[in-house]
């Protein structure tokens, strides 16, 4: 067989001496533009797990590339002039120089050809000449845009500017600096590669960097420049260049991996973001894949080709997820500047969801010492105190309140309300949470008429009957424990008049039972459902006077905590989404239109709901389908209301239309939560299926949110 | 935990006699359901038919299609069979549906490969008012609002319609690490739609004993398979071959929170069951 690979980066030559040591009388050359020492770049970082399969796949370059580790635990964390450090993280650094040479030397004494300053600008050459062609030619691949209509890429460019230098400062930890400019916030990713060198990549947003007139400047003007800049850090350390210039990371996938005798491999194929430090790790173990293909199908290349890209996709698609989260985090990371340091670094260390506050306890109990003891002040400076709750234990403020813990127990949705009368049963179930002593019992949707109910069995505060069984149920809630209760004020809007939920959701009651629905447009929830008639100003006028009654009415009652559904596309979030609201008078189109009337309805609420008590909004993020209500428009919405006194918002994403589907998975809700803390600055309400003590200390610690719901039925 | 026990219907040497000794075998012993599987192309024997066979021999256990590709299927007939094989079977039916991933089987019926996720969507949106709205389509499910409906697959939509039509989650097969993820899924999306309680959790593995039925259920295996490329491999090497394997497996989705888990055999030879009962009571 005749082996043609294109490019002699890490996945080239790790496929090329893969095959070529199973195979030992196949023919196999590579081709790469640059001279053999040549290469830009400094150094790469590994992780366990991928030496594992290092080690299996080619004992002899295992060795050589782990004898030239410099291996580090700890990262340190510079902000705000501060430095933050967290041990027990094991990462591996090798320059790439180093790790291409192990690889070259390695090809060569196994036969393979390896030829140098030989670019290939025509790859179709090889479609005849070779049985197969390995396109290992990087981002910029020759081979993929050769036959981009078959590979299909999509390339996303990020948002941020970044410049990939080295210095001759020896770092002895992964480091992160963010620094404040009068341009804007540069940040720095630097780790050590080999004894003497470490690679020092610099950061900072379009806006920044054009500011900075760095739109403007050389090889040598920024090199200058970002000297300059962390000159404290670098002391007579240089920065060094190579070739290096500020670019956008482009993040790569392509519809397919191979094409008749061709097939992608490394960042030919995909890219991940450089904050978690992959490429290279993804490069390799692509290679192992393809040659244990080999093994499986002989030359059976269709069968070769099409289990490489199965077996590989999937993995490389999950770490471009996580990749993806880091580099969001990065883009975005001025968000987070109001917080101490220690929160600072934790949030940083837990962006992408893969380590936690058990898992960081762990590897370091200083720094979670440290971190629980920011999280029990006031201010997040580190409490004076021996020993500290752990943070879902700590008080918290909300509005003119300050609670306990930062526990909301759910209440369980199946009230078997009847006329919005709360029956005996679900009283005790009400008494039986308070009695685990969460901060806040979060009532199901109670509806604020008739007509606003979910189903028949939706509990109600519209009539003074309702007010009363609640006063009831309120004194023996405050008689016996210190909990406090959330009365969540809904319409439901076109969802209404559906079965109670034992067997679905939305599924209409019987023509005879339905009663008629209220909505911003004439537009069926599913086509099963009945239409809903356009609200005329009169039927706004009553639904808002229904919810000045119900607050009222949860008022008189005593109840503690009263929250105001938008969200869910129940009625007043129906008027938030354009997919829902299609209106042409001032309560549709732009979003200031949009959102008019929920805020009439929050200001009218506001105005008969005491001051001593908090009031909060329950709020739809983003509807998640195209065309819909954006998380950009969820924080506009989210500082007006801050602006008309709202206390917290609780998060919610989806079910505007039944299409949705979120990427269902605990903790699911923490990005939209962390969004609306960070951005509007209030306090957040996080549910999204949270399980584990862990998962509330790690929200709470990060700043992602002030409060999380936890259910019932996961802590029976 | 309950254990159920697959039916060989996919298997080529099936006969009458050889499946109704199942069905009595399984009712006559520790097992609380019997599963089949649904292909169109293939040499199996039609789901619901099978277990409309079976339930005439069978008093106590569940009869559970796990899972059927219904928009293979049209809705009505299919409300129509399924309410019959609860009303015929006193309440016994569990209907686990699916989109099915085969191609060939939607080109073999004569149905629309595009647009299936809405046109299944549908299904499970309809299903119900037939089962519960006593509509002129009859008959009059046993079990109220019709036979509890499962829904099975791994994309993200799966668990929204799990959440949305269904009474609970099929999981198609996997370790119990891989079941504990799933139904995760099924539950935070359970949780987020207001749903009470908790939904369903059902899942299924494959089980052979002794050597030369181990080695038929690989071939079986690698060839019903054969579709999903390299992972026919995965799973023919994920065959519960030994007592103790079934033992860990079942100690482990019992631990992820499964309701029920089918074990369906590699080969079609009533012994095998009784050897799975053996290891389950012993
Ligand atoms: C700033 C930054 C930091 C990074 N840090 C890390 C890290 O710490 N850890 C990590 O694992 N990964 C890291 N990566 C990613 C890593 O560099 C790549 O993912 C990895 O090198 C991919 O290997 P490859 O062999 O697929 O491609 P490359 O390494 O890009 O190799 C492609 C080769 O093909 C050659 N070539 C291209 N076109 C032609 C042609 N037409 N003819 C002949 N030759 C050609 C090129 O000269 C090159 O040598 C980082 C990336 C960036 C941008």
């Amino acid at each position: 067989m005749r082996i043609t690979v294109i490019g002699g980066g890490p996945a080239g030559l790790y496929a090329a001496l893969l095959l070529k040591k199973r195979y030992r009388d196949w023919h196999i050359e590579v081709y790469e533009r640059n001279p053999a020492g040549a290469t830009y770049g400094w150094g790469v970082v590994f992780s366990d797990r991928t030496l594992g399969e290092l080690r299996e796949a080619d004992y002899t370059s295992y060795t050589e590339i782990t004898d030239n580790f410099v291996i580090w635990d700890t990262i340190d964390v510079w902000y705000r002039g501060q430095l933050t450090r967290c041990r027990g993280h094991v990462f591996a650094g090798i320059a790439r120089r180093k790790l291409l040479a192990i690889l070259q030397a390695r090809c060569r004494e196994l036969g393979v050809l390896l030829h140098f300053e030989a670019e290939i600008e025509d790859p179709t050459q090889f479609i005849s000449s070779a049985d197969v062609l390995i396109a290992a030619d990087g981002v910029n691949s020759v081979v993929r845009s050769t036959f981009a209509e078959v590979f299909r890429p999509s390339m996303v460019l990020g948002t941020a500017r970044y410049i990939w230098l080295g210095t001759d400062k020896v770092l002895d930890a992964f480091t992160f600096i963010f620094r404040e400019t009068e341009h804007g916030l540069f940040q720095v990713h630097a780790y050590p590669f080999d004894g003497n060198t470490s690679t020092f990549i610099v950061e900072c947003s379009e806006d920044t960097w054009r500011h900075a007139g760095l739109d403007q400047a050389d090889e040598a003007e920024s090199l200058a420049f970002c000297q300059q800049l962390f000159s404290d850090h670098l002391g007579e350390h240089r920065l060094l260049s190579n070739r290096s210039r500020w670019i956008r990371f482009i993040t790569l996938r392509n519809r397919t991996w191979h094409y008749e005798n061709m097939v992608l491999l490394g960042d030919a194929a995909h890219t991940a973001h450089f904050s978690i430090g992959s490429g290279t790790k993804l490069a390799m173990e692509d290679a192992i894949v393809l040659a244990n293909a080999f093994e499986e199908h002989g030359d059976d290349l269709e069968a070769v080709f099409d289990e490489y890209e199965s077996l590989r996709k999937p993995k490389v698609e999950a770490f471009q997820q996580a990749a993806v989260e880091s580099q969001t985090y990065f883009e975005h990371v001025r968000r987070y500047l109001h917080m101490e340091p220690v929160q600072f670094t934790f949030h940083l260390l837990t962006r992408s969801g893969r380590m936690s506050f058990d898992n960081l306890r762990l590897r370091d109990p200083t720094f979670i010492n440290a971190v629980e003891h920011s999280c029990a002040s006031d201010d997040g400076k580190l409490s004076a105190a021996l020993f500290v709750p752990p943070p879902l234990l700590t008080p918290v403020r909300l509005g003119p309140t300050q609670l306990p813990n930062r526990l909301v127990l759910a209440l369980s949705p199946d009230v078997g309300a009847r006329d919005g009368v709360l029956p005996e049963a679900f009283v005790s179930h009400v008494l039986d949470g308070a009695h685990r002593a969460p901060a806040l019992l979060l009532f199901p949707p109670v509806a604020v008429s008739a007509e606003g109910r979910m189903t028949p069995e939706c509990p109600g505060l519209y009539r003074p009957e309702h007010r009363d069984a609640w006063a009831t149920l309120m004194e023996q809630v405050h008689a016996s424990t210190s909990a406090r209760v959330i009365a969540h004020l809904s319409h439901a809007g076109r969802r209404g008049a559906t079965r109670p939920r034992r067997h679905g959701l939305d599924l209409p009651l019987p023509p005879e039972a339905q009663w008629p629905l209220l909505a911003p447009s004439p537009l069926p929830y599913t086509p099963m459902s009945p239409t809903p008639r356009a609200m005329d100003r009169q039927e706004m006028e009553q639904v808002r006077e229904a919810f000045v009654r119900a607050a009222r009415l949860a008022a008189e009652a005593g109840v503690d905590v009263l929250q105001i559904n938008m969200a869910h596309g129940y009625l007043l979030a129906s008027f938030l989404s354009p997919l829902t609201n299609r209106r042409e008078d001032e309560y549709g189109g732009p979003l200031e239109n949009r959102m008019r009337y929920p805020l009439e309805v929050f200001q009218a609420v506001r105005a008969v709901w005491p001051e001593e008590r908090p009031l909060g909004v329950t709020l739809t993020v983003s509807d998640q389908e195209p065309e819909g209500f954006t998380p950009e428009e969820a924080v506009t919405v989210g500082r007006e209301l801050k602006m008309l006194g709202c206390d917290f918002i609780q998060v919610a994403v989806g079910q505007t239309t039944p299409h949705t589907r979120p990427a269902y998975g605990p903790a699911f809700l923490k990005v939209y939560s962390d969004l609306i803390r960070n951005e509007v600055h209030i306090p957040t309400v996080c549910g999204g299926y949270l399980t584990t003590a862990d998962h509330v200390n790690t929200l709470v610690a990060a700043g992602r949110a002030d409060l999380c719901i936890v259910s019932l039925e996961d802590y029976p | 935990m309950n254990v159920g026990i697959g039916l060989p219907n996919t298997k080529h040497d099936i006969t009458g006699e050889i499946m109704v000794t199942w069905a009595r075998k399984a009712d006559e012993g520790p097992f609380t359901s019997l599963g089949v599987l649904d292909r169109m192309v293939y040499q199996s024997t039609e789901p619901l038919m099978t277990l409309a066979a079976v339930a005439g021999v069978t008093q106590r256990v569940r009869l559970a299609a796990t899972i059927i590709a219904a928009p293979l299927r049209n809705t009505v007939l299919l409300a129509k069979q399924a309410a019959t094989l609860d009303l015929l079977s006193g309440g016994r039916l569990v209907l686990g549906v699916a989109l099915g991933a085969r191609r060939e089987d939607y080109e073999a019926v004569g149905a629309q490969y595009r647009g299936r996720a809405r046109r299944f969507n549908e299904q499970l949106l309809t299903l119900r008012t037939f089962w519960e709205d006593h509509t002129a389509v009859g008959p009059r499910p046993v079990q109220s609002g019709g036979p509890p409906l499962l829904v099975g697959g791994m994309s993200d939509q799966t668990f929204a319609r799990v959440a949305r039509y269904a009474d609970g989650y099929i999981h198609g097969g996997g370790p119990p690490r891989a079941f504990a993820r799933a139904a995760q899924r099924a539950r935070a999306a359970w949780e987020d739609a207001g749903r009470p309680g908790t939904p369903m959790l059902w899942g299924m593995a494959y089980f052979a004993f002794g050597k030369e039925a181990v080695e038929a259920s690989r071939q079986y295996l690698l060839d019903y398979y054969a579709f999903t490329g390299p992972f026919a491999r995965r799973i023919a090497e994920g065959l519960l071959t030994t007592p103790q394997a079934v033992r860990q497996f079942i100690r482990g989705y019992a631990d992820a929170g499964c309701d029920e888990l089918i074990l369906f055999p590699g080969v079609s030879d009533p012994e095998q069951l009784d050897r799975l009962a053996d290891i389950l009571e012993g």
